[in-house]
């Protein structure tokens, strides 16, 4: 199929990945927040992971290797 | 206590978010749906790895994983036996011996096979009765995402349309009937795989800070041993007597019921997921898809069956209330997932999570809807109402019978709302016929002497077998009704998995018996040049065309029957 499944998937998990981590970082400190997630301030972890998860996605993708090819 | 969530703005736009993707991507399939076979095969272009990850996710609906969950506060560790050898030696088996058929014989569907393999009748037998099938279970997933939808995501919606009163069950119900709705017409199975894969790594990344903070809190793998009973820790230990573990079922039950007639029966003849691998751009990637989807599949548990083992450690340790059944004072079980997730998530990750169950379900439906598509089309539609009409007809036909699979899809999940006991029975009588499947499909691929009317027949024996076995029976503590017991009461199980299991036994071995008497009273009507490609004698053995060794199938099997085995030594 012409469309290739990890762009979206990277785009998606880049986009989740930068508002939870922009969110861990806004509520850094806020502990009646982060009571109920035993005090891990699980926003931040959660966000650099998709963050992380999403650009591998976007970076083995056809839209990356395209540009290679051309460079 | 409070069993609704307050979701933030950002959880909202989370959820949001994750919409305009599903339908983004169906958008952006469009223009490649040219062709029947682009729209109902997804072309056969699908690299193995989507095809896999596919493959899995298609089973794991929300249905699969919030009664996962459940049997995980249930059974404990017995429930992996569903995840390993409830699952993966029929994967391998797949893989390795009857891809090989499904996909060189060119079929377009289960149906199709049989069809080629058998007769006519075979085929019009397992097409309409799968029809059917999917069509419901798509409702139910329809029913059970609005259900919860409803309960999590409270909106206050009290419309009246035209006299007709509009509440928040019938709102969400219209919403995600509509998202499917959208994305199965623009993009047909290529849309519903694609979003497979998205929902697969949706449920990892967004369930994996859940499972992570539960077992800080009640203290790792020790904290969960110290609060459970013995036999909930270990999934062979205890199944010398069905008696002595939580499933009720001995380890002979365990390995012929589940291990071998369901498993096979399910993960090898089921259209909903062979369909996945038959999209497969390759041969080779055709065989390599259940065995990638196997390698995931066996870390599910730590997923979907922890969580259910952690929520009910809690619970006994007296620290977290499982809200009760409406009406009794039975746990509800079903509800471990929302519970965890409102216990833990601050807003941001519970919108992941909450994305994640909604995706889930919606698969549910969309995987259902697929196959339906397929199955209606080539094997009703062209094989008995208009044969001999062009492709871009079939095509038209196609995106019509997703319109109106969704329709009836949502016609179930009202009938699913009304009358609860009607969609228990169906649900019976599913089990019922697809109980012999496997029978038909083992005889057929590997002795080319088996006859299309001992297939048939064998089949329908095998049906009436099982429902003869499930009437006659019943679990203990069960009263005479749906649970069984309703021709006469010969055999009491110690529980309703035995009973299930044992009624997939008994309709396995007669339909394989009297499909083995019939052939050899019947005349083989196939010649073995026909036959070629479908049977395992009559066809040259596959080469397979990846460059290295380590990319072989059969090297992939081999690592996950490994993988298997070291993790049931594991978890004794």
């Amino acid at each position: 199929m012409g469309l290739d499944i990890k762009i979206p998937i990277g785009l998606m998990f880049t986009i989740f990945g930068l508002i939870l981590t922009i969110l861990g970082l806004v509520t850094k400190g806020d502990t009646a927040m982060y009571e109920q997630s035993l005090g891990y301030n699980i926003n931040l972890l959660s966000g650099l992971i998709m963050l992380v998860f999403g650009c591998f996605m976007l970076f083995t993708s056809r839209l990356f290797k395209k540009k290679k090819e051309k460079k | 206590m409070q069993t609704t969530f307050s979701l933030g703005t950002i959880d909202w736009a989370i959820i949001l978010i994750y919409f305009i993707f599903v339908l983004g991507i169906g958008w952006a399939l469009k223009r490649y749906m040219k062709d029947s076979k682009a729209f109902l095969e997804a072309g056969r272009s699908l690299p193995a790895w989507v095809t896999g990850l596919a493959f899995i996710s298609a089973n794991l609906g929300a249905i699969e994983m919030i009664g996962m969950a459940a049997s995980g506060a249930k059974y404990g560790m017995m429930t992996v036996h569903f995840y390993f050898i409830g699952a993966i030696p029929a994967m391998i088996f797949l893989a390795i011996f009857m891809m090989p058929f499904y996909y060189g014989s060119k079929a377009r569907s289960v149906p199709e096979y049989l069809k080629m393999r058998f007769d006519e009748k075979t085929r019009g037998f397992n097409a309409f009765a799968f029809a059917i099938m999917t069509v419901f279970s798509s409702g139910i997933s329809m029913y059970a995402l609005a259900l919860l939808a409803q309960v999590i995501m409270p909106l206050q919606i009290d419309w009246n349309i035209m006299g007709i009163h509009i509440g928040e069950f019938d709102f969400y119900l219209m919403v995600s009937a509509v998202i499917v709705l959208v994305y199965m017409v623009l993009g047909g199975l290529t849309s519903a795989i694609y979003n497979e894969v998205l929902q697969f790594f949706l449920i990892v990344i967004g369930f994996a800070p859940l499972v992570f903070i539960g077992l800080k809190e009640i203290g790792g793998w020790e904290g969960i041993k110290a609060n459970l009973p013995e036999n909930m820790m270990h999934s062979w230990k205890f199944t010398g007597s069905a008696g002595a573990n939580p499933l009720g079922v001995e380890w002979f039950g365990v390995v012929m019921g589940l291990g071998f007639v369901l498993s096979f029966g399910y993960w090898t003849t089921n259209f909903l997921v062979v369909q996945r691998a038959m999209a497969a751009g390759s041969m080779s990637a055709a065989r390599k898809t259940p065995l990638i989807g196997a390698l995931p599949k066996m870390f599910l548990p730590a997923l979907v069956v922890i969580p259910g083992m952690i929520a009910l450690a809690l619970s006994n340790m007296g620290e977290l209330d499982i809200p009760l059944k409406a009406g009794t004072t039975i746990q509800d079980f079903d509800k471990v997932i929302p519970v965890l997730l409102m216990r833990y998530m601050p807003m941001g990750v519970l919108g992941v999570g909450i994305t994640a169950l909604m995706a889930s379900f919606m698969s549910g439906m969309a995987g259902n809807v697929s196959a339906f598509n397929t199955v209606f089309t080539f094997d009703i539609y062209q094989a008995y109402i208009r044969p001999d009409k062009s492709d871009k007809h079939y095509l038209k036909v196609g995106r019509w019978t997703t319109v109106v699979g969704v329709l009836a899809s949502i016609m179930t999940a009202y009938v699913a709302k009304s009358f609860n006991n009607v969609m228990d029975f169906l649900q019976l009588i599913f089990a019922f016929v697809n109980a012999p499947l496997f029978a038909a499909f083992l005889l057929g691929m590997f002795w080319k002497r088996t006859t299309g009317h001992a297939a048939f027949w064998g089949l329908i024996g095998g049906t009436i077998s099982a429902a003869l076995h499930h009437g006659f029976t019943l679990p203990s503590g069960g009263s005479v009704g749906i649970k069984g017991g309703f021709f006469g009461l010969l055999h009491t199980y110690p529980s309703e998995m035995a009973q299930n299991f044992w009624t997939a036994i008994y309709a396995f071995s007669t339909a394989l018996i009297l499909t083995l008497l019939i052939t050899l009273l019947t005349k083989k009507l196939k010649t073995d040049d026909e036959l070629k490609g479908l049977v395992y004698s009559l066809t040259p053995k596959t080469k397979d065309d990846s460059k290295y060794w380590y990319q072989k199938p059969e090297f992939l099997a081999i690592v996950v029957g490994a993988i298997a085995i070291v993790l049931s030594i594991i978890f004794w």
